[in-house]
């Protein structure tokens, strides 16, 4: 076995989710039992030993504090987008299926960009082609042309909120080149 | 207030489990069945949740999550196994 | 007890019966859906996605009406664990839907991945012979 040995740095982000999942399961956020559920979570991190998901490098809480009031905002409205669709339109609604090359391609970028686009209603992915990492993504009310761009625009700009928020240096800097000409 | 509010949640849920459960009737495939039987377990998680609310306790909070991953592990694995099996009544 | 304090209680407890309210009606809406849309593609937007709001509305109130700060992260965790699974199982059911042709062709305005489909197909010849398969049947 060619472990490759996770730097604590990389694998943090991990731990604290295991043990902020430890103090809820036990609804207890008492000193004594976080370091136990970090003693834990360190435990289990060794044992069961994951792949390690490839990290940017970097985290802007500013951005991502901006990006998850946007989504909040974008899921309310789609959704009552979807109530209106289906008391309204119903059976005759249209839809598409359509093709939307992304920027990065690294695994957790295009992950965290397929998961957003699910979530928010009326978009779902239906492939994904890791090669040139294209989403196929299925878009509720989507009549046209014109309709089939804006949802693609739409899921650039979520890849690009991400980018923001954690994607690497070099994609950062590819995506502000791209947008300042 | 809150008796107010239970009454009209407990209506529209029921409303809400009652289509779930005709479109389990009626769904013509497999997937429509998965799918509304998901909607039906997140209308119980719902339910759960607003009793919680209502009369202020957590007993039933990791009852929530449970539901929710059961939800997700059946309907993944539905999933799986459809994609394998539905190709061959039609060829054959 | 004062009367300042009086109030801000009625507000919580009015702002918790809206969000319980309109986190049912998310319910509702994915059961409209389900018995409204043609397909199951369409079917899947309404049925899982407003469970995401609403089950953040649901959980919400619940944090509103217990007021103590602990509960909190529990409701975020219970929260995020949803957040996590709804899309994958999203996209496992809506991509053997796909697989095994659950949509009308007619209500598609554009099919971006059929080509890709037919192209895969010829070249390397799919395992369950999905490129085929639209061809003979319409």
């Amino acid at each position: 076995m060619n472990r490759k040995r996770i730097s604590l740095r990389q694998e943090l982000p991990l731990l604290v989710w295991l043990v902020v999942v430890w103090g809820a399961l036990w609804q207890d956020f008492s000193p004594g039992n976080l370091l136990f559920g970090a003693l834990i979570a360190v435990l289990v991190a060794r044992l069961f030993y994951l792949p390690p998901v490839e990290l940017g490098g970097r985290f802007n809480v500013l951005h991502a504090a901006a990006f998850a009031v946007h989504f909040l905002g974008k899921v309310v409205v789609a959704s009552f987008q979807v109530l209106y669709l289906a008391a309204a339109k119903g059976p005759k609604v249209i839809s598409a299926v359509v093709a939307v090359p992304l920027r990065s391609h690294s695994d957790l970028l295009v992950t965290a960009t397929g998961h957003v686009t699910a979530l928010i209603p009326g978009s779902l992915v239906v492939e994904v082609d890791r090669s040139t990492s294209t989403l196929y993504i299925h878009g509720i009310n989507v009549r046209n042309a014109e309709d089939a761009e804006q949802l693609r625009r739409d899921v650039r700009a979520t890849e690009a909120g991400l980018i923001r928020i954690m994607g690497s240096q070099a994609e950062l800097s590819a995506l502000n080149q791209e947008l300042v000409p | 207030m809150m008796d107010l509010v239970l009454t009209i949640t407990a209506v529209v849920l029921s409303l809400a489990a009652g289509g779930a459960i005709i479109r389990i009737a009626r769904g013509p495939s497999l997937l429509d069945r998965v799918l509304a039987a998901d909607v039906l377990l997140a209308i119980v998680g719902a339910a759960l949740c607003i009793d919680m609310a209502v009369n202020r306790h957590l007993n039933n909070l990791m009852l929530l999550v449970a539901v929710s991953l059961i939800g997700f592990v059946g309907s993944v694995t539905v999933a799986r196994f459809v994609a394998d099996r539905r190709e061959q009544p039609r060829e054959s | 007890m004062n009367p300042e304090t009086f109030t801000v209680d009625t507000v919580i407890d009015a702002v918790s019966a809206v969000f319980l309210v309109v986190g049912s009606l998310m319910s509702l809406a994915a059961a409209v859906g389900l018995l409204r849309f043609p397909d199951l593609m369409t079917r899947m937007h309404a049925a899982t996605k407003p469970q995401v709001l609403g089950l953040f509305l649901l959980l919400a109130a619940l944090g509103l009406q217990m007021r103590t700060w602990w509960v909190w992260p529990v409701l975020v965790v219970a929260w995020i664990f949803q957040l996590l699974t709804v899309p994958v199982s999203a996209h496992m059911v809506g991509r053997a839907g796909y697989r095994t042709k659950h949509l009308h062709p007619e209500l598609l305005s554009t099919d971006e991945l059929e080509a890709v489909v037919q192209q895969a197909a010829g070249t390397r010849g799919f395992t369950d012979d999905d490129g085929d398969q639209p061809a003979g049947r319409r």
